[in-house]
């Protein structure tokens, strides 16, 4: 029975992930052949092979007897694992008479237990390398972790404190002045009303060094870290967002790709210029054809014979500072021999190109939604002459430049998008404390508390995400990049709907223009929308946790091929499954991570992660390969995602308040309690949905309706009134 | 003249910041308060910078007289343009007592010490509105003074100083060495911008002890209550001149 439970749950993983490739028979094992065997774990040393469906359904009523039996047992020796893998599958037929059987088969005699203390022994070594190997190949990042139903809190416990004693010193001196500029030169309304942000703002925005925050300071910027740059940025966001996208063109994505990639040469004839603001940046990726599917552009560079320059042509749309950028990132597609196969195939490479090279010319302004302040054209490439010495990274390495730009740029939209929440919240509180109706000030109502409390948690999660990820991209993490698109889908998201309930809260009054929160409203729209939509990163956090789960699930199967080498790592693997499956603790926990203040959040925050991991191991099982194309279930697994993340990330920041006696501690513990509590329910909720059966005649329905209003171009149903 | 300019500055609760009082109406609430330089040191500075930018004279040097956290106030000053910075460490009770007068005599201990050939100072600081430091510091130092000033030039040795007086404006012209106070219309402060608070860090705060310049600290005041304004009452509505008579009456305002 033991066997059955670990077989029927990996030989399904296994025809996952490869269904021609198998665990190799034990025998082979011992023999130290360890070759990828035909026979299947299931068609073990006796010859018995079992269909995976008939282990599935015949031993489902057993499943729980037998896992507390394992549980009993499996702690007791790892070597027991070898054991368990071992046992020939003759217990399909006599279910109950099964667990004597095993009993008696694992200590049926000292010899036996003889034998198998040997291999493990002899695998000691191998063991030792696979957990190695293991350890090496392991992320640190907790959103993938969770993935495989792991929780690593390397990087979100403590909540990171990266800034050293000069940075923060130097932090501080820097708020005040940029918070001064804001509230007393730059006019977001005029700036909305003008389409441009005043010339006058702009001059002193390059003055005051806005351009070149994450410049080093040799070269002429203020060699910000992340943690800094997202603190400025916040201020930026919660006053104007226009100026706020009119800089983050410039140094998030237009000249990042420089900073990131560039050689030294290139830095040092860019970058002084571009931290000034005398040269502004502009990131050219979109085009008419190719938004979210960047790989689709059309943009060609086709190099000169004598290799020294390439041709570049082609007409990039909706480029944030197209119409005032003097330097532009520019991806296009290169024909790439393949060293192996002699075969040219296109491949993007990035470009720096100068206005000055001639042939690049602009369209006039786009009429935007919002983010007026914000210059958004058409940039037109016609022939130009680029200088080989003007490509980023190697030709057809742009993919990977484009990637790491926009992965690295991400957590700064969060931390202005927290800033502009924080200046929402203010104006919807002021009102609230002040307007008063049927006879109280409106805040000492219900319906009005709730809106405020979660506006306060949004914010409270949005401000913890940034800072989390701030912090470990500068404690040198290179696995941020799920986390950063799950802050950025997060932040766009809560930040829309802070605006709007603070609109609803001021009523009419935020309806109007005079009150500012219309244009942050408008402004805010294309945040869900741009540098990669909301739903395009839904897919890549979800297929990309896919990914690593299936890694894992992969190398576990490895590890099945020689089982007493790994034993250790076999057992631990089985005794988590089978205590997932019963319903027990996994022994998952944040206790010690978590302030005690906080455990019972924390404990949602492992059970939401235990049932995660089971929900995305079957998801692999049911659908394989195909859940790449599983695009209702992969939504709801990131939004899935995203939540425990959220609850993670305020358990971490709470539990430092707590710890360090911080004066708002209670309250954020209100803050990360609260939102625990709905969360857990919501991710239990998602996830029962996604096991339920119901969810696949509901994925039908939508797709089907989906296909009716295709086919009639709208609505299909016809008007109520029959006309 | 070409010598160097003493410049105060001083930490203040921000000007849009709401003041509480304590609980124990021993004084107001400082911390967790944001803090920032009095507006008219920030006026103070930038005319003694534009003077060194005009190359009248040959350096700024800010002072700040208080605890760890008034040297924030100098990098501000420092980030302005000013060349250096002294920080004159006063905190715990002393800080609390410190008052026009001990402010005065470090001011003018110093700039007897740094041989400054003006001192420019705010023409009195947002928090406790005093209007003392700077006369004082002329009188303890015997050096004219040009007080609430809208317009400073140099004229050879001399000083021409416009100052706002009641119902208009009043020109004198003083010798040098000076004590200076700036009005609000002197001058609009500059922002400190990112890259100049940059390269202040690297410009010198020396740190003094009241004692190294001979100053006493010993406070001659004692605050006995803070309170906040009193709350304005609603006022009522009356139907004609003859009752506004009688209430007024009534409430022995006439």
């Amino acid at each position: 029975m033991i066997l059955y439970i670990n077989l029927h749950h990996d030989a399904r993983l296994e025809t996952f992930l490869h269904s021609d490739t198998a665990v190799g028979g034990r025998q082979r094992q011992r023999r130290g052949e360890g070759e990828r065997g035909k026979s299947s774990l299931l068609r073990d040393t006796v010859g018995f092979t079992w269909s995976i469906r008939d282990v599935f359904f015949e031993h489902k009523i057993l499943r729980l007897n037998c896992i507390i039996m394992l549980l009993r047992k499996v702690t007791q020796s790892p070597a027991l694992c070898g054991t368990i893998l071992r046992i020939p599958p003759v217990l399909s037929g006599g279910q109950r008479q099964a667990r004597p059987v095993v009993n008696s088969r694992l200590y049926a005699s000292e010899a036996t237990q003889a034998v198998l203390e040997k291999p493990v022994a002899v695998g000691s070594h191998a063991t030792a390398k696979v957990e190695k190997q293991a350890v090496s190949n392991e992320s640190k990042s907790f959103a993938v972790n969770i993935f495989k139903g792991q929780i690593a809190t390397s990087q979100v416990f403590p909540f990171p404190s990266v800034l050293n004693e000069e940075q923060e010193q130097f932090l501080r001196e820097l708020v005040g002045p940029v918070c001064k500029f804001f509230e007393e030169v730059n006019d977001p309304a005029k700036n909305d009303a003008l389409e441009k942000v005043e010339d006058h703002t702009m001059e002193g925005l390059k003055e005051m060094g806005a351009f070149g925050l994450q410049v080093p300071s040799d070269l002429g910027g203020l060699g910000l870290t992340n943690t800094q740059y997202g603190r400025l940025v916040e201020i930026v966001g919660s006053h104007d967002l226009g100026v706020g996208i009119t800089l983050g063109a410039h140094q998030s994505i237009g000249f990042k790709g420089i900073l990131l990639f560039g050689n030294p040469a290139q830095k040092e004839k860019y970058l002084p210029k571009l931290a000034t603001g005398e040269h502004i940046a502009a990131f050219c990726l979109t085009e008419p054809a190719s938004g979210s599917d960047a790989a689709s552009i059309k943009t060609t560079a086709v190099q000169s014979p004598c290799g020294k320059y390439f041709t570049l042509n082609g007409s990039k749309i909706w480029i944030s500072n197209g119409g005032l950028a003097e330097i532009f990132t520019v991806f296009a597609k290169t024909p790439v021999k393949d060293p192996n196969t002699g075969e040219v195939k296109d491949k993007i490479s990035a470009f720096i190109v100068e206005r000055s090279f001639g042939g690049v010319t602009h369209g006039p302004p786009e009429k935007k939604m919002g983010i007026k302040a914000s210059n958004t054209a058409e940039v037109y490439f016609d022939n130009v002459r680029v200088p080989a010495d003007c490509l980023l990274a190697e030709v057809g390495g742009g993919f990977k430049v484009a990637m790491n730009i926009l992965n690295n740029g991400r957590f700064g939209m969060a931390a202005a998008l927290a800033g502009t929440m924080k200046g929402v919240i203010t104006k919807a509180v002021d009102h609230a404390a002040n307007r008063t109706q049927f006879g109280n000030k409106i805040h000492n109502y219900g319906a009005i508390q709730e809106k405020m409390a979660r506006m306060a948690m949004l914010q409270y999660v949005t401000e913890s995400m940034a800072y989390m990820i701030s912090g470990n991209m500068d404690s040198g993490a290179t696995e941020f990049q799920i986390e950063a698109a799950m802050s950025k889908i997060f932040a766009s998201e809560a930040a829309w709907n802070v605006t709007d309930e603070c609109i609803q809260v001021m009523g009419g009054m935020g309806f109007m223009k005079d009150s500012g929160v219309e244009r942050v409203m408008r402004d805010l729209r294309i945040f869900r929308i741009f540098e990669g939509t909301n739903d395009i990163l839904r897919l890549f956090v979800a297929l990309n946790g896919f990914q690593n789960a299936g890694n894992q699930l992969k190398s576990l199967q490895k590890a099945l091929k020689n089982p007493l080498g790994n034993a250790g790592l076999l057992t631990g693997e089985m005794t988590k499954r089978a205590k997932r499956m019963a319903g027990l603790s996994t022994g998952l926990t944040l206790q010690g991570a978590v302030h005690p203040e906080l455990a019972h959040s924390g404990e949602l925050t492992v059970k939401a992660v235990e049932q995660f991991g089971i929900v995305v191991e079957e998801l692999l099982v049911k659908h394989g390969k195909k859940i790449i194309d599983e695009q209702f279930v992969l939504k709801r697994i990131a939004d899935s995602a995203i939540d425990i993340y959220a609850m993670v990330v305020v358990l971490s920041r709470a539990s430092r308040s707590l710890s360090q006696g911080q004066a708002t501690a209670q309250h954020e513990k209100m803050l990360c309690e609260t939102w625990c509590m709905e969360t857990h329910e919501r991710v239990m909720r998602d996830i029962k949905t996604l096991r339920s059966s119901d969810s696949r005649r509901l994925f039908k329905n939508l797709r089907t309706i989906s296909a009716a209003m295709v086919e009639n171009g709208g609505v299909v149903t016809p008007h109520p009134l029959g006309f | 003249m070409s010598g160097r300019v003493l410049v105060g500055v001083k930490r203040v609760i921000d000007y849009a910041v709401k003041i509480r009082v304590k609980p124990d109406n021993s004084g107001v609430v400082t911390d967790g308060v944001k803090h920032s330089m009095n507006p008219f040191c920030e006026i103070a500075v930038e005319e003694a910078v534009k003077l060194k930018e005009k190359k009248l004279i040959k350096e700024v040097v800010a002072v700040s007289c208080g605890p760890q956290q008034a040297q924030e106030t100098i990098r501000t000053a420092l980030a302005m343009g000013a060349d250096r910075g002294i920080h004159v460490e006063v905190s715990g009770k002393d800080y609390e007592t410190l008052g026009p007068l001990h402010v005065s005599k470090i001011l003018a201990a110093l700039a007897k010490k740094e041989e400054a050939q003006l001192v420019i100072l705010g023409k009195q600081a947002i928090d406790d509105d005093c209007n003392q430091t700077g006369q004082m510091t002329a009188a303890l130092l015997d050096w004219p003074q040009g007080t609430f000033a809208s317009e400073v030039s140099l004229e050879g040795d001399k000083i021409k100083v416009v100052r706002e007086i009641d119902g208009g404006l009043e020109t004198i012209k003083i010798n040098t060495p000076a004590v200076l106070t700036a009005d609000l219309r002197l001058n609009t402060p500059r922002y400190a911008t990112l890259p100049n608070i940059m390269k202040a860090k690297k410009k010198k705060i020396a740190n003094v002890k009241p004692a190294d310049l001979g100053v006493e600290l010993t406070s001659r005041l004692e605050v006995l209550r803070v309170d906040e304004p009193p709350q304005r009452l609603a006022g009522i509505k009356v139907e004609t001149v003859g009752d506004l008579v009688s209430k007024l009456k009534e409430t022995g305002k006439i």
